[in-house]
């Protein structure tokens, strides 16, 4: 299967003027993305993460056709995205979660009626798609609404709409969930989910919450300093980065802080206690034997480490 | 010829939609209308006051006079409507919105115009379509069939020119976004200018207008021809019909430069 997306050795530099005394200008370049190569196969949902000013909004205009790369070549759904703009738009979907692309003023109705006419679709195709996307997101009670007058919630229901009306293979997703409540961002993940798995959306999502990631995602792309550092499934980076993990004892009564070899204990509450351990030092059903060995226990609960962590672990390094 | 007539019909439903989007607020709205009513009609009085008291100005009658201004008011006023909002380029690249129109399949240009489509703008036309319309009859022309036909094409080819001037320094916004002002003093400024025959003008600012900014094809050249005068300069008289050809260069420099500076805009970022 050829990849939906191609990435080989991108780089984007920009130029930045700035003064140097009363006359001079000094010139500098800033490496935005220094030398990024990645591929994405049809279907595939990826995270495509990194702190701020990592190189990823960049990557991402360059996939769209907005930024044209420095060095390297990009390619989406077998087109260059610069050389061929338009035809590469009517192949992708593109949110950007900080800016609007509805018609502020207007009903949700009339954006989805012009975007018809900007994409062309036959009037017919777009009646069924646009009721699957009603249904599916809810949309229903606000489409007579002005933007406007619209939650943040429900704006972005109406966005991913917006962006997928054409029915493009590909979505691109700049910080979908940004500044949305936890039912907001709950709707939109399962909608991603289904449309992933219902139409075989191939879907690139840049985010700050690894939620998305965690929930979404069957691949993450870590991104920092312009260069991708980690590529792997969610999985495989926590079992590489997060090696340690937590054993939750419930104690028959409470005790002081139990004492063993390669294992600490965090906290102490009555009779739970919390023991931080490493991966290579102990597998869990030894420690809960050694635990044991030491007093009663009632119950075990271990706690994986959360992609927050390993992520911040990845970034600090 | 199909993909026109779609594209067309696009950009119909685009202006639409702004036009709706405008009517949200409907007081400021019929202000605007009225206040743009207000300032036509003043320029409309100043000029009735201008022609009612000088008999020839600088050799041309008053209704010669009216004419030229009736023909390129009415080439600004169009062109003002539909291509004037490419000044608002430097507004959507500060607020990123101009990444919006790059994402959908239609020319950033036509995107603008439609956007930004401010009907109040139709107002511009109205005072030189009728001064034109007026003095049409009036004039002692010749009506033979090329005479007839250099007036549309005349106020054509101004359109044109207008709109490429517009889009070409507009353009300058891609690179600083302060242009407004730039763009406004080639416009706005030119319109002035050819209200009025540039024989009133200096010799070397005419030599600027006619070879330079080639504003003086606009509507003095054909006039001459129509009003049998001798063009300036000792220029051929088929310098008169040089309209379209200086349409079509200035088209192509514009697109060139509109081009150019959106390609800079995805090279450099917002």
């Amino acid at each position: 299967m050829a990849p939906i997306i191609e990435l080989e050795r991108v780089a984007k530099t920009f130029a930045v003027r700035h003064r140097a005394g009363r006359l001079r200008r000094q010139r500098h370049e800033v490496h935005a993305v220094d030398d990024v190569s990645f591929t994405v196969d049809p279907g595939a949902m990826v995270g495509y993460i990194g702190p701020n000013g990592a190189g990823k909004s960049t990557t991402v205009k360059m996939l769209i056709g907005i930024l044209l790369p420095s060095r390297g070549t990009v390619r989406v759904d077998g087109r260059d995205p610069s050389r061929h703009r338009i035809a590469v738009a009517s192949r992708i979907g593109v949110v950007f979660g900080q800016r609007t692309q509805l018609w502020w003023d207007l009903p949700l109705i009339d954006s989805f009626a012009l975007l018809r006419h900007v994409f062309r679709v036959p009037a017919a195709r777009h009646a069924a798609t646009l009721a699957t996307l009603v249904d599916l997101l809810g949309l229903g009670p606000f489409l007579a609404t002005p933007v406007r007058q619209l939650s943040l919630g429900q704006r972005m229901r109406g966005e991913l709409a917006a962006a997928l009306l054409h029915e493009p293979p590909i979505l691109f997703l700049d910080e979908p969930t940004i500044g949305l409540d936890l039912v907001a961002k709950e709707a939109v993940r399962s909608f991603l989910a289904h449309r992933n798995r219902e139409a075989g959306t191939t879907v690139l999502l840049t985010t700050h919450d690894l939620v998305d990631v965690e929930r979404l995602c069957d691949r993450i792309l870590i991104i920092d300093r312009g260069r991708v550092i980690e590529d792997g499934t969610v999985d495989g980076i926590k079992a590489r980065y997060g090696t340690e993990r937590t054993l939750v004892v419930d104690l028959e009564a409470p005790l002081p802080p139990v004492a063993i070899e390669g294992a600490a204990v965090l906290r102490v509450e009555g009779p739970r206690q919390w023991l931080r351990f490493h991966r290579d030092a102990h597998t869990a059903a030894d420690l809960i034997a050694r635990v044991a060995a030491l007093a009663p226990v009632r119950d075990v609960a271990i706690e994986e480490p959360a992609i927050e962590d390993v992520v911040r672990h990845i970034y600090g390094r | 010829m199909g993909d026109v007539t779609a594209t067309a019909g696009t950009y119909g439903r685009l202006v639409g939609g702004r036009i709706r989007a405008d009517w949200q607020y409907r007081t400021s709205f019929v202000l605007f209308l009225v206040g743009q009513s207000l300032v036509a009609g003043f320029e409309f009085a100043s000029l009735a006051v201008l022609l009612a008291n000088v008999d020839a100005l600088a050799g041309w009658s008053a209704l010669e006079v009216a004419f030229l201004y009736g023909v390129s008011g009415l080439a600004f006023g169009v062109a003002d409507l539909f291509i004037s909002q490419v000044e608002t380029a430097a507004v959507h690249i500060k607020a990123g919105t101009f990444d919006h129109f790059l994402v959908r399949p239609l020319g950033p240009l036509l995107q603008l115009s439609a956007a930004e489509f401010a009907p109040r703008r139709l107002g511009r036309s109205v005072q030189p379509a009728i001064v034109l319309a007026v003095v049409l009859g009036r004039l002692d022309v010749d009506w033979t069939a090329a005479h007839v036909t250099l007036v549309p094409l005349t106020i054509a080819s101004a359109v044109v020119i207008y709109g490429a001037i517009w889009v070409a320094t507009s353009s300058i916004a891609f690179w600083t976004v302060e242009t407004q002002e730039i763009a406004n003093s080639f416009t706005y400024g030119g319109n002035e200018l050819t209200s009025y025959p540039i024989d009133v003008l200096g010799r070397w600012l005419r030599r600027a207008v006619t070879f330079v900014v080639p504003l003086a094809s606009i509507a003095y050249l054909p006039a001459c021809e129509l009003f049998a005068k001798p063009l300036p300069f000792g220029l051929p008289r088929a310098a008169a019909w040089a309209g379209p050809i200086v349409a079509v260069v200035a088209v192509a420099a514009a697109g060139t430069i509109w081009r150019t500076a959106v390609r800079h805009y995805r090279s450099t970022g917002s």
